[in-house]
């Protein structure tokens, strides 16, 4: 309601892996002891987590359900601009009968997320958000003896080889960045493509980008729908121009905006090198930077120059390129023919500025847990 | 043929399932079932066929609704080729066309020269569009020259009538086989590539649906020339008919939402659409009743 996500998006990926989540860490809640033999797990007190606006009932989930399968009571932050599914989220808490004070949502800004942070009762910070606020968060608590695990951004590289299959790729790397406006920390929003299928590759895409329906996010036919906030969109409206001034050639499909609220159009941009700003820096919104490669060994160059390093996409039909790609990638997810795939048992986290911790999966217990 | 481009399982039915479930209400919902009778092949593929039963096919397809001029004809009646000259008589001038299968169907396992005077004899008694199959013994052997060559010919003997060519996807195993049957049904001439007989199970889905539109999509980038499509069996219902128009639409475009370039092969469908048509003008069920079975 207050994202501005389409509510297909809401129906098909945030409300299912939410309860996929859930379900998932409530299966571990009673045999930690045989998840981690000897070491007597503990629970380690309070946790205070601060989370984002981009799937804000699923970063919820994903802070939440470990912290109180581990038996730890939570104060969790979410987003200024997307309070609401967490209070609903709340609500849910006190019907389920939770006993008080277990589970706390406190909304608010940057100051209340930041007094959450250094209050002297949290035991562990969660964040998932900016490395810029990462960074910030990181340099207040040394010192401090707090646990912390951070999910800051990325820039991913969506690698296509020449083998691959081509019509998968293109829904792939449509999934990759135009997925909930490009909203996402894990997005594909480098597209690096092989030399020799340059050509067709990019005509499929631009076919592509023009089916996408934009507009009113609660209609379930809707593809792409609002930018968060003024502010990101003035950043994506920003980072777009010095793409255009650096020299990237820019294609938007034909694509009527509505008049109300914050909108900006899928976008893509060729004839785009390392340098430029939009090949570095992380947009956060609908914006493609496609790059060429040559070689597989220039594929992973090109993928792992970068200061982030939380996901990658190969696509190619052959089994031992995918594991050899895997093994180079320095990302903490590496898709094979698919993007943007979840699950629950699974650790996600990042390299580098991209953060670090792992969320998902047991991994995603060990931080909630005191063992010896 | 085994340099064509790969098909990726996963991709491919994830691509499906998602836009099986986009939304088609209201006044699109009524465009896409006008639409979908104009692109019906009715159908009607039995040993037990006789004069009459095609009599009274023919009259449904030409009025599918009795006293309701806004319903549509059909595009054309699909029969076994004795029957041609049945409705080629019932036809008439109603513009519905005749399609005749042909080449020994459904198994296509006879002699080529028996097949090409069954495509000649199906067109001189009258009928406008054949459907064969190609021989999917010869396929999975991996004589794929057989196959075009017997397309070629199949073509030749067909003369105008226009050529379409059942795959049998539910006999090919895979996603990768029904793109390379594709492109060799399209380079030998085809004017449409069809999926099924109705015959084997699984006939038509949705996913080997969208594999076959987009080998279409590369092959008119390459080559120009438009080829349609026809998915065929199991469709029965409304719901099922109008996500293979949501596939159609949004993998080769609103050029393709004609006769001239798709069918559904339905045998039992035209009813259901029919009551959902009068379901959105009258905002409630009718009683199956009020629609004549023939």
């Amino acid at each position: 309601m207050d994202g501005g996500k389409p509510i297909k998006e809401s129906r098909d990926v945030d409300i299912p892996l939410s309860a996929a989540h859930f379900f998932y860490y409530a299966g571990w809640a009673d045999k930690l002891e045989w998840a981690f033999p000897n070491v007597k797990p503990r629970p380690i007190g309070v946790a205070g987590q601060v989370i984002p606006w981009n799937f804000p009932l699923l970063m919820l989930a994903w802070k939440i359900a470990p912290a109180l399968a581990a038996g730890n009571t939570v104060v969790l932050k979410p987003a200024e601009t997307t309070p609401l599914s967490a209070l609903l989220f709340a609500d849910i808490c006190m019907q389920a009968e939770l006993p008080d004070g277990v589970v706390n949502i406190l909304t608010g800004a940057g100051k209340t997320g930041s007094l959450v942070v250094s209050h002297p009762a949290v035991r562990k910070v969660a964040f998932t958000g900016s490395t810029e606020v990462g960074k910030l968060i990181q340099r207040s608590l040394a010192g401090t003896g707090k646990r912390l695990t951070l999910e800051l951004g990325g820039k991913a590289a969506n690698i296509v080889f020449e083998d691959a299959p081509l019509d998968a790729a293109v829904e792939g790397i449509v999934n990759g960045i135009y997925f909930n406006q490009g909203h996402v920390c894990c997005a594909g929003s480098r597209l690096l493509v092989q030399e020799s299928i340059f050509e067709p590759l990019l005509e499929k895409l631009k076919i592509r980008l023009g089916t996408l329906r934009l507009g009113d996010p609660l209609d379930k036919n809707t593809d792409i729908g609002a930018i968060n906030s003024k502010a990101q969109l003035e950043k994506i409206a920003g980072l777009v121009e010095s793409g255009v001034e650096e020299g990237a050639e820019l294609f938007q499909p034909e694509c009527k905006l509505p008049e109300r609220g914050y909108w900006f159009p899928p976008t893509l941009f060729t004839n785009v090198s390392q340098s430029y700003r939009i090949a570095r820096e992380e947009i956060f919104g609908p914006v493609l930077s496609v790059l060429t490669f040559r070689t597989p060994d220039e594929a992973v160059e090109k993928a792992n120059n970068t200061p982030y390093g939380l996901s990658a996409g190969v696509w190619t039909d052959k089994g031992s390129r995918i594991l050899w790609m895997a093994e180079r990638m320095r990302a903490g997810v590496v898709w094979a023919n698919t993007f943007n795939r979840f699950d629950p048992t699974s650790p996600f986290g990042g390299y580098k500025e991209s953060g670090y911790g792992r969320e998902g999966g047991l991994h995603g217990l060990l931080p909630y847990l005191e063992l010896s | 043929m085994r340099g064509v481009r790969s098909v990726d399982q996963v991709g491919a039915e994830e691509r499906a399932a998602s836009l099986a479930k986009r939304s088609i209400k209201k006044a699109s919902k009524l465009w896409a079932l006008d639409l979908a009778i104009r692109c019906m092949d009715l159908t009607t593929l039995e040993g037990m066929d006789t004069p009459g039963k095609i009599a009274a096919l023919c009259a449904k397809g030409i009025r599918p609704k009795p006293g309701d001029p806004t319903i549509p004809s059909v595009a054309a009646i699909c029969i076994y080729p004795a029957r041609v000259a049945d409705a080629r008589e019932h036809l008439g001038s109603s513009g519905v066309r005749v399609a005749s299968v042909a080449t020994a169907f459904p198994s296509g396992q006879s002699f080529l020269s028996l097949k090409i005077d069954e495509t000649q004899q199906a067109v001189a008694a009258g009928a406008d569009e054949v459907d064969m199959v190609i021989d999917r013994g010869a396929f999975l052997s991996g004589d794929y020259q057989k196959v075009y060559d017997e397309i070629v010919a199949i073509k030749e003997a067909c003369g105008d009538a226009h050529l379409k060519v059942i795959l049998e996807t539910g006999e090919l195993g895979t996603y990768d086989s029904v793109r390379r049957a594709s492109i060799l049904a399209m380079a030998a001439g085809a004017d449409f590539i069809k999926t099924s007989t109705g015959k084997v199970q699984p006939a038509a889905t949705l996913p080997v649906s969208l594999v076959m539109m987009e080998a279409i999509r590369d092959f008119v980038r390459e080559t120009g020339r438009p080829v349609g499509f026809k998915p065929a069996g199991g469709i029965r219902t409304s719901k099922q008919a109008i996500a293979y128009l949501v596939v159609l639409y949004e993998t080769l475009g609103p050029e393709w939402m004609t006769p001239e370039r798709f069918r559904l092969g339905a045998s039992s469908l035209l009813n259901d659409v029919l009551m959902q048509i009068e379901k959105e003008r009258s905002g409630a069920y009718q009683s199956m009743d009020y629609f004549t079975i023939d």
